[in-house]
């Protein structure tokens, strides 16, 4: 390994976008897009953030993902060969929405609980299976909830992989957070 | 008669818009048929379940597969803009359908446009596009649990997911948050708030609180929010004052949960099976003059705003 490629792994690639005055967003044709160009360019070491739109591009169910426009040339390199692409490049100034960063637990007995934002995760404590999916309003959360209940945690698809929609995110943040508190 | 708009979690579902009919664990509409599980499929076996109580005719559905691109949801909307225009429901209940401002909009202003305007109910991803796009106060009733109840007291949040963090959402923090949701006009004309306690609320206050009986389990199940709304929608097309529905729904929905015994890990459908009854006993209780109605008024006395 280089020591290029060593800096690579413990430096984050990218100015920090709370540092930079010139800030920009990758706006995207839906979230699922926005979900795999985070972990491509996560993967990759950039330091980005996924956050909510500002109101000139928001058109409903939407997340963006806040880059150091200086960047901008080597983001998209990146993105390119992760196979998606940006719908529009859109310098910001204003502060953005942050996402969602709290969560709530609740033991219910032998179960376990866990809120992010509108989204609740409940998994049986003693075998570690999902037994139920709440809340939220989009389209894939039916759908999640179908392929994700009665499943064993270490089993079941993560919500990154097959949710579409910003209730999809928030219930990826309490499937993250039940397997930190469930870790051994 | 009442319509139901929704999604199912199934791609390959087509647009259907006819009557609705529920057998066993299945919703049948057009042909198709669709396992009652949480989400609209949910909702639609509640209003089912509950109109046969009530002797009310069959809801109509329109539905679409969609899990989550939003491509079944586009088409959906596109359908609505051409067709809503012509039908003269008494009520439309909006569900799981991909937030998108801009068609929500055009289906709003088809909807406005009608001789009769319908009564306007709206939960899911319909309330999220009702709010985002400023239109709250067109609505009549709005079904939102607390998460979601911040959501819409957070002026400046699009969807729940962003809402801020110092808008916490805690059950005794819930008429504030009522109250900041009326004051930034992002409720309708009734909220039917879904939680521990539920509340009904309108922009004079805290009108009725329903905590009886009291199954901590039930907000871990996926689907009891859809089933309120199921049975609050059915119980207004027979013409209910919405505020009383609100606050009969959410008692029999309290009931109908608690009949199943329920755990954190009990599926809708076994829910969904004890509406009858429950609607059954709230009646006879406010026939009595009993429980729940005595409860309700005096804590919505000790809680109104002002």
């Amino acid at each position: 390994m280089s020591v290029l490629g060593l800096f690579k792994r413990k430096q984050p690639k990218g100015s920090s976008p709370d540092q930079s005055r010139d800030r920009g967003i990758l706006v995207f044709e839906n979230t699922s897009e926005v979900i795999r160009a985070e972990t491509a360019l996560k993967k990759e070491g950039w330091k980005i953030r996924v956050m909510g739109p500002p109101p000139e591009v928001r058109s409903g169910c939407d997340l963006v993902i806040e880059i150091p426009l200086i960047e901008e040339l080597s983001i998209l390199r990146t993105l390119r060969a992760a196979d998606v692409t940006p719908k529009d490049i859109v310098p910001v100034s204003s502060p953005l929405l942050r996402p969602v960063d709290l969560f709530q637990t609740k033991e219910l007995g032998r179960y376990l609980m866990i809120r992010a934002a509108n989204m609740k995760l409940t998994i049986d404590k003693r075998t570690l299976t999902i037994v139920n999916v709440s809340g939220g309003g989009c389209p894939d959360v039916p759908y999640l909830a179908q392929e994700m209940v009665g499943k064993p945690l270490a089993d079941a698809p993560s919500p990154r992989e097959i949710g579409h929609t910003l209730c999809g995110y928030a219930l990826q943040l309490a499937y993250e957070e039940v397997k930190r508190q469930c870790s051994p | 008669m009442l319509a139901l708009v929704g999604t199912v979690p199934h791609r390959d579902f087509p647009l259907v818009d006819s009557e609705l009919s529920l057998h066993d664990d299945e919703v049948c509409i057009q042909g198709e048929q669709v396992t009652v599980n949480r989400g609209t499929p949910a909702l639609l076996a509640a209003t089912i379940k509950a109109g046969e109580f009530l002797g009310q005719p069959a809801p109509h559905g329109y539905l679409v597969g969609d899990i989550g691109l939003g491509d079944g949801s586009r088409r959906l909307y596109e359908y609505l803009i051409q067709h809503l225009g012509e039908s003269d429901f008494q009520a439309i209940t909006f569900h799981y359908m991909q937030p998108d401002i801009g068609c929500h909009n055009r289906v709003l202003f088809v909807m406005e446009q009608m001789s009769e305007r319908p009564i306007l109910i709206a939960d899911a991803g319909s309330m999220y596009a009702a709010k985002m796009s400023g239109k709250a106060t067109a609505y009549d009733l709005f079904t939102p649990d607390i998460g979601e109840l911040a959501f819409l007291a957070d002026e400046e949040a699009p969807h729940p997911f962003y809402t801020r963090g110092f808008i916490l959402h805690e059950e005794n923090r819930v008429p504030e948050l009522i109250a900041r949701a009326y004051a930034h006009k992002n409720s309708p004309q009734t909220l039917l708030v879904k939680g521990e306690q539920d509340y009904v609320a309108n922009q004079e206050g805290i009108q009725a609180t329903i905590n009886h009986p009291m199954d901590e389990a039930m907000e871990a199940i996926g689907g009891t929010g859809d089933t309120l709304t199921g049975i609050v929608s059915a119980l207004i097309s027979t013409g209910m004052e919405i505020g009383e529905a609100a606050t009969i729904a959410a008692r029999a929905n309290r009931l109908a949960g608690h009949y199943a015994e329920p755990t954190a890990a009990t599926q809708v459908m076994e829910i969904v099976s004890h509406i009858p009854k429950a609607l059954e006993d709230v009646f006879c209780e406010k026939n009595r003059g009993e429980g729940w109605q005595k409860l309700s008024q005096r804590e919505s006395a000790a809680s109104a705003l002002k």
